[in-house]
């Protein structure tokens, strides 16, 4: 196998793994626009629709469109959730707190889905069969999925925010608080549509990733950190930012993974963080200074 | 009248507290597995096994009328929590034997304390450095991963495939059978091309078999427990790898196969008799057992026994026979489990003061997976 068809898989691989990223980034994003709050939870929110998704396709027998739509149904209620916990301190409280309580919930989460859908890896069909061949490099059909996925995601986001009138009072909210509650707009009812937003994002990635990687109670954590890796790394608030610098860090990890040590896959998206935190932390890909 | 209550009410209670402190009734093990967590299926059969045998033998009148009880803990397949559970079972409840971990690093967390507190510990877990070098109190059940690598070698000797890639996972388990691969390999006239490894919780093996495949290997070995194993197998289907795909013991069970899908056909890996049963010579000398073993779990929980249950299996029954001739005496039960000679659900064991382990490669056959179901290769 050539030096060419090396380089596309490994090219491959990471575009499909930096997509995941880049949606949960999105989620990160959606949340810290409108409320300042990082939500730590969201690889929960990741985890939660994979995991629905697999126990309905296998316990209940349910068909792959109605279970993608119950695992989006149930984490975006699990999201208002946690929205509503987080209302009452946001006004008073300082963000180290409310960062604290996103933490918890994650950590609930976690363990009402061990409990309640079993610590076993649960696998998950592919979403259809038959891979695509590019100079003998294989691209696997559930990697094709992602992408689109991915960017009706990012289609529809865009338009809810600039079509909606919903979509465009979060986005007042997120410019100025002061602002929108001048204009009548109800700054709970937003944070709470964030949160809900933010889980039906992170289920989105989780049931289309669930077929490459399995779906089990604790794989939020890891993709939870780099898709927060991926939203710090493009700046916080930044949805361009956020999506170009997740199919960056899929890019580099696969990469890396493939040239310079399998081991250390995880070690580089960490790496890359703690140097963006110490040296650059509004973000590489964002043009604003940030406190 | 009421000080005279009083007096008797104290003394029922010190009687009471005496017999209990006394404790001379009821013979106490203690067992760790991994009940939640990655590890479950391993944990799960095991503490199955060890409440069946348990059952059996107080409806048929304990082990020379005392009654036998099991305390069972979950390690979760992390270190520290095995650590602490030993502690509370050697101290707090005084078991006079331990039965598990069920992996290879719990037990070797396990080991050290077990061996100070002078309480035997018999291991269902695989890798060869539990018992190596042979610590007095400490010794296992599972076949050893030196055996598993030798059949493995066998094989592919066999079969011609003399140059072949090996992966295994960064735990315990892996890292010993790599260790012993790299051993053993050279003198089986086997060329390792290409070593490589994935975490424990990696979830896309597609760059290390990408620089696998071009190496183009005749065989890839691959070594771990579930569920990496599992992935590798979906990813080199994946990306249309055709290479035979060999592996350890550490998937001879059901849930492999769950994970892995239509992934699973074709894949060979050594394992115990137990789960290839029904295929099993008639003159074999672990017919009965398996056979016993099999129908007994299938009767009380309604599902197929598997390799790690058997494990279990065999750790209990060694501590039961040496207790039945001993007592309760951890020392006694020590030196007496150390002469036993025990036709097992993993194999036929011969102990010795040397070998804690008991076992060699003829515990393992290579069984292949076609359709989802396990068929033993001759």
């Amino acid at each position: 196998m050539d030096l060419a068809s090396q380089l596309l898989q490994y090219l491959f691989a990471g575009i499909t793994a930096g997509s995941i990223y880049a949606i949960i980034a999105l989620g990160f994003t959606v949340v810290y626009n409108c409320t300042e709050v990082i939500n730590f939870a969201q690889g929960e929110f990741v985890m939660l629709g994979a995991m629905v998704a697999a126990w309905s396709i296998i316990t209940l027998h349910l068909p792959l469109p109605i279970a993608f739509l119950l695992a989006v149904a149930v984490t975006s209620v699990v999201g208002i959730g946690l929205g509503c916990v987080v209302i009452p301190p946001l006004k008073r409280a300082s963000v180290v707190t409310l960062i604290i309580i996103t933490i918890g919930g994650s950590i609930l989460f976690r363990g009402l889905a061990m409990l309640i859908l079993g610590q076993d890896a649960l696998p998950m069909p592919q979403f259809s069969e038959g891979s695509v061949m590019v100079a003998n490099a294989v691209i696997m059909p559930q990697s094709l999925w992602i992408l689109g996925v991915g960017l009706a995601c990012v289609v529809l986001l865009r338009l809810f925010y600039d079509k909606t009138m919903v979509g465009r009072a979060m986005r007042a909210t997120a410019c100025s608080k002061e602002g929108a509650l001048t204009v009548g707009i109800n700054i709970n009812r937003m944070v709470v549509i964030s949160f809900a937003l933010a889980g039906a994002i992170g289920a989105v990635a989780g049931v289309i990733v669930a077929p490459i990687s399995l779906a089990s109670f604790d794989m939020g954590t890891m993709l939870g950190l780099k898709g927060f890796c991926a939203a710090i790394f493009g700046g916080l608030g930044n949805f361009g930012g956020g999506i170009l610098a997740g199919l960056m860090l899929g890019i580099i990890e696969s990469f890396g993974a493939g040239y310079i040590s399998s081991q250390y896959k995880d070690a580089i998206a960490f790496v890359l963080l703690l140097g963006i935190l110490f040296f650059r932390p509004q973000g590489v890909l964002s043009g604003r200074k940030r406190e | 009248m009421k000080r005279a209550l009083i007096v008797l009410g104290a003394a029922a209670l010190l009687a009471v507290a005496w017999t209990s402190a006394y404790g001379a009734e009821t013979y106490k093990i203690g067992a760790i597995f991994s009940i939640t967590g990655a590890n479950a299926p391993l944990g799960v059969p095991e503490k199955d096994t060890v409440e069946m045998i348990v059952e059996q033998i107080n409806k048929t009148g304990g082990i020379n009328g005392h009654k036998l009880e099991a305390i069972v803990m979950d390690d979760a397949g992390d270190e520290t929590k095995a650590n602490l559970a030993a502690k509370k079972l050697i101290e707090s409840d005084k078991v006079c034997a331990i039965v598990g971990p069920s992996l290879t690093g719990t037990s070797l967390a396990v080991a050290a304390g077990a061996q100070a507190a002078r309480i035997p510990l018999i291991s269902c877990a695989a890798g060869a450095v539990i018992v190596t070098p042979t610590k007095p109190y400490v010794f296992k059940t599972a076949q050893s991963d030196i055996h598993a690598v030798a059949k493995v070698l066998d094989y592919l000797k066999a079969h011609d495939l003399t140059r072949v890639a090996f992966l295994n996972v960064t735990n315990a388990f892996g890292k010993s059978g790599k260790d012993q691969m790299q051993k053993q390999s050279p003198r089986a006239g086997i060329r390792v091309i290409a070593w490589d490894e994935f975490g424990d919780k990696d979830t896309n093996m597609t760059a290390q078999l990408t620089r696998i495949r071009g190496k183009n290997p005749q065989a890839v070995v691959c070594w771990g427990t579930n569920p990496g194993p599992a992935l590798v197998a979906r990813d080199m289907k994946a990306l249309k790898m055709k290479t035979p795909l060999i592996m350890s013991h550490g998937i001879a069970n059901k849930k492999f196969i769950e994970l892995a899908g239509d992934a699973a056909d074709g894949v060979i890996f050594p394992a115990g008799r137990l789960i290839v049963v029904n295929e099993i010579a008639r003159n074999e000398p672990q017919r009965k057992a398996l056979l016993g073993y099999a129908a007994a779990f299938k009767k009380k929980y309604g599902r197929d026994p598997d390799t790690f249950g058997g494990h279990a299996w065999d750790a209990v029954m060694l501590v039961v026979r040496a207790m039945r001739k001993v007592g309760d005496d951890p020392a006694k039960i020590r030196d007496e489990v150390e002469k036993t000679r025990l036709v097992g659900i993993s194999g036929v064991f011969a102990f010795s003061p040397t070998d804690h382990n008991g076992l060699g490669k003829d515990a393992f056959v290579m069984v292949q997976i076609k359709n989802g179901k396990w068929k033993m290769l001759t």
